[in-house]
């Protein structure tokens, strides 16, 4: 009892981790349900390998997931080239209406989705685009919500960066160009990588803006939307258990790998 | 790029003239600075934080833009010089090492930006001379502050800069530690040969290794000269009490005697004493009011009455209302008859036992100990600041 | 590259101005693709937004809007859509103070408990959002049905009736609300309590505070701005979300989500939506305001 009582927080906390986790069991059990028989009944019938063996029999689901991997992977591109840029901006230069920059790169976190989905949706009716919504507004949606987190995130990495190193390389004989590929970049690196990240399971994952502005094209949450009104296919879960165990993936190797780098093991 | 290889072996002169740093909000962080730092030499930029020292080593790295004046190494103006074209390197306050590299490519990173091929022979050297063959293939992260020290230290001294600068190098480290390395600095200074300019604010540090100090103060140069001479014969109060510590005492002259190497008569709270002229940093006409200084080791107690070997400036009537052992001396608190307060530190050689506050005693210095600064100066510049 | 500094320049400020004034147009490179793009689809929209809101609601995507400056819109969409609004409000104000709670054990357990684990227990909060929200809300779903354990097992203790149900009921859209947006308190509270130092609650107990006392006169305090950031990133999309009422509520839990959503896409009444949506914005943002300034952490903008 008194182990309890001592470690009662950290239970308590693993207790909210668990909760935080009971979807995604059932999402990865519900991934092995043969849902043949009862479409409609979302519940567990029995169990088969065959969701996983054809993940693509819905129709449209693998358009659907191709769609969002398509947008996800250019709006990651974009947002993390422009929003990179811009986090160098803020932290190294100075320029006129820097406070104006922070606050428009902070309201697009504190805003609700509805509305800044909605306001898009205003302003390509009103400039005559309300016809042709699809691809290129989704992506123009998703590389403006996503810069806002690539900006936060790679700025926090730049300022903990200590100045004196890149002065250092300078003193050694380093160019501006060889002190930023050497020194600045390897250092940012890590901070961008995980703005990236940030970014591609944000667009990969939005639904509410997307909606709004993507006319005729199906993401894969679009998709799962459409198919909740009618039953979802259980191959939806298998993309779900897919995605998160990429998501683990990359985070375990880049921690490992990190880990290593400590340790001296790899140069 | 030619800077660097063209360099004459053994290095040139390194000369600052009328250097000036202001910055844009209008602080002035060094005023007009002339020094002349002689190749190989050992050259310390001592004073408080915020004196400008910092300011001055950054300008001369390149690393800060220059107001007015130059810099010039030899015949090189270098004032504008990009700082990775300068023959000059850094071991900088926090060492800068790069986390993301390790320790061998820590060193060899100017060498090989300076595209020299093989960097194997002169990594395996230096990291042989500064005692780090075994941590080669670690990361900064993996290593103790000291260790981390010597690869700063390494990194600089492997590309033969013809000036070394050092900011503060020792300042991360605990005393024992920098005790050591401060004998180690000077063992490679000694051996390499190259003009070092180490910029502290601790005195200890600056006397143990320099050749030569610069006492900085408020942007502009205070004193210059050797630790003896600065510490023996301080210009200015704030140089008295920044480099250990003085008793200084308000007086007027009364007389001048002798020539060049006469002797100074200053009237002292009643009692005149003599100091030499060449220790007179002020105008020697008859009135001019100053501050008589000296050293508390130089001060010499013993109970009223009894014999002093200190012939010359000679007072009574004083008590001891302090004091404490530390060890190898015991320093007095005595109230003098005027009624401030000197300071006297005696060695504990064991020929008398400790006296006790409340004991009359006689003071006493030798003239040639003494010194004399100039009246307009705060007593207390420096004080508190180290 | 001797040329970049000409030596027929002696003046220093000519010399040091050259690169100088580079510097201080790069600054401008840098941000201004950032500028732009926010600029020209958050900033913009927000004024066609208003626009929006002020068409003649006769209007169709056909017919073409002209801007009437029609304010009606604001009060018919008020007077129609009020109780989905207070709606909003009230369900985002509940999910985000359980969150508070859920957010500040867990954060606690992270920050002060977790020793050599905390760096995966940091992954850990932030890998479930790598399966799309949408499915993991579905599964709510499943666990509250009807014939699901939590509702046989609140059944059998009679915290339920028998005929009573969790799924399209309140409490079923703001446990989801409150799961959904969890990581975004627990994440800035973190952040705050792991800046604080363990030394400041041991010196509070050494001058004879009771743990609880310790908390609230230390931690809590230190921990505020976490607490602000984390209420605000949960309060704010919570309030706007119509997923979790769609999919875990009734009609009767239609959030102003719901409505702004519907209007645009299956009632193409783009004004009422609009004027909805600046309502909403309007609310938050003074909502926003008075909490930050009352908070005293406007260093958080």
């Amino acid at each position: 009892m008194s182990f309890v009582r001592r470690n009662l927080v950290l239970l308590l906390g693993l207790l909210v981790l668990v909760y935080m986790y009971i979807p995604n069991v059932i999402v990865a059990l519900m991934s092995f349900n043969d849902s043949s028989h009862a479409r409609n009944l979302y519940r567990f019938q029995s169990f088969t390998w065959d969701n996983w063996l054809h993940p693509c029999r819905p129709d449209g689901m693998c358009a659907a997931v191709g769609k969002s991997v398509e947008i996800g992977l250019l709006a990651t591109l974009v947002a993390t080239v422009l929003g990179t840029l811009a986090a160098f901006a803020l932290v190294r230069h100075r320029f006129h209406g820097r406070g104006s920059m922070n606050i428009v790169l902070f309201l697009p976190m504190a805003s609700p989705e509805i509305v800044m989905g909605s306001s898009l949706l205003a302003l390509f009716v009103a400039t005559g685009f309300g016809g042709r919504l699809g691809f290129w507004t989704i992506l123009i949606a998703h590389v403006m919500f996503c810069l806002s987190f690539v900006v936060i995130t790679v700025r926090s990495r730049l300022a903990g960066l200590d100045a004196n190193l890149e002065q250092a390389a300078m003193d050694l004989y380093a160019t501006e160009f060889q002190t930023f590929w050497r020194v600045t970049f390897p250092l940012v690196f890590p901070g961008i990588l995980g703005a990236a990240l940030l970014a591609f399971s944000l667009s990969f994952d939005d639904f509410i803006i997307t909606n709004l502005n993507a006319g005729q094209t199906v993401t894969f949450p679009m998709f799962v939307w459409g198919a909740a009104q009618r039953g979802v296919p259980m191959q939806v879960n298998v993309v779900g258990t897919v995605m998160f165990l990429i998501a683990i993936a990359v985070v375990v190797s880049g921690e490992v790998l990190s880990r290593r780098r400590a340790k001296g093991l790899v140069a | 790029m030619s800077s660097v290889a063209d360099a004459p072996a053994g290095g040139r002169d390194l000369c600052l003239t009328g250097l000036r740093k202001e910055y844009p909000n209008g602080f002035v962080a060094v005023q007009s600075l002339d020094l002349e730092i002689p190749r190989g030499s050992f050259f310390a930029l001592l004073g408080p934080s915020g004196c400008g020292k910092t300011t001055t080593l950054r300008m001369v790295a390149g690393l800060e833009t220059v107001t007015a004046g130059s810099i010039t190494i030899g015949d090189q103006d270098i004032t504008h010089e990009k700082p990775y074209r300068r023959p000059v390197n850094t071991v900088f306050q926090n060492y800068a090492l790069f986390p993301h590299l390790s320790i061998s490519e820590n060193v060899a990173f100017g060498m090989r930006r300076r595209g020299v091929k093989d960097v194997k022979g002169p990594v395996a050297d230096i990291l042989e001379l500064t005692e780090l063959t075994e941590q080669a293939n670690k990361r900064p992260a993996q290593l103790s502050g000291g260790q981390q020290q010597r690869v700063a230290l390494a990194r600089a001294l492997i590309n033969r800069p013809e000036v070394l600068l050092l900011d503060e190098p020792l300042g991360a480290l605990d005393l024992k530690l920098r005790r050591a390395m401060q004998l180690e600095l000077k063992r490679i200074q000694t051996e390499v040969g190259l003009t070092f300019v180490h910029v502290t604010h601790d005195q200890e540090e600056a006397m143990t290794m320099a050749d030569t100090i610069a006492v900085m103060n408020a942007g502009v140069i205070e004193q210059l000269g050797s630790p003896t001479e600065l510490y023996e014969n301080p210009a200015t109060t704030f140089v008295a009490n920044f480099l250990g510590q003085s008793n200084l005492i308000g007086g007027s002259v009364v007389g001048v005697e002798g020539g060049a190497d006469g002797q100074v008569k200053v009237d002292m709270e009643g009692t005149v004493v003599s100091i030499p002229v060449e220790r007179a940093h002020t105008a020697n006409t008859v009135g001019t009011k100053g501050w008589v200084g000296v050293r508390p080791e130089k001060v010499l107690i013993a109970p009223a009455g009894e014999p002093i070997d200190a012939p010359g400036n000679h007072m009574t009537g004083a008590v001891i209302v302090d004091s404490s052992f530390i060890g190898v001396s015991t320093q007095y608190v005595v109230r003098m008859p005027w009624g401030r307060e000197m300071l006297a530190f005696e060695q504990n050689t064991g020929a008398r036992g400790v006296l006790a506050p409340g004991t009359k005693v006689d003071v006493s210095w030798r003239p040639e100990f003494a010194f004399l600064l100039d009246s307009s100066q705060d007593i207390d510049a420096g004080l508190g600041e180290a | 590259m001797v040329a970049l500094t000409p030596e027929t320049d002696p003046t220093p400020d000519a010399v040091a101005g050259g690169p100088r004034q580079r510097r201080k147009l790069t600054g401008y490179w840098l941000i201004l693709p950032t500028a732009v793009w926010l600029g020209l689809f958050f900033v913009v929209p927000f004024y066609s937004l208003l626009a929006t809101s002020l068409f003649d609601p006769d209007g169709s995507v056909l017919t073409g809007y002209d801007v009437t400056y029609h304010f009606a819109n604001f009060g018919h969409a008020l007077s129609e859509y009020w109780q989905p609004m207070v709606r909003s409000l009230w369900y985002a104000a509940l999910a985000t103070a359980f969150c508070l709670v859920l957010g500040y054990v867990l954060a606690y357990a992270i920050a002060f408990r977790a020793g050599r684990w905390k760096n995966l227990m940091l992954v850990l909060v932030v890998a479930p959002f790598f399966t799309s929200f949408l499915i993991r809300t579905l599964s709510w779903k499943l666990i509250l049905g009807d014939n699901g354990w939590v509702v046989d097992a609140l059944q059998t203790v009679h915290i339920l009736g028998s005929d009573n149900r969790l799924l399209a009921t309140p409490i079923a859209v703001v446990a989801g609300l409150t799961y959904n947006f969890l990581p975004f308190m627990v994440l800035p509270l973190y952040a705050s309590l792991e800046k604080i130092d363990g030394r400041l609650i041991e010196a509070a107990s050494d001058l004879y505070a009771s743990p609880s006392r310790a908390f609230f006169k230390v931690t809590w305090p230190l921990s505020l701005p976490g607490v602000v950031g984390g209420t605000l990133l949960t309060f704010i999309p919570a309030t706007g979300d119509f997923i979790n009422a769609s999919l875990l509520g009734s009609p009767n839990q239609r959030m102003v989500g719901n409505v702004i959503q519907d209007l645009f896409t299956t009632t193409g009444d783009y004004a009422r939506a609009g004027a909805l949506s600046v309502i909403l914005m309007l609310i938050i943002l003074v909502l926003v305001l008075f909490y930050i300034r009352k908070a005293g952490t406007e260093e958080l903008l």
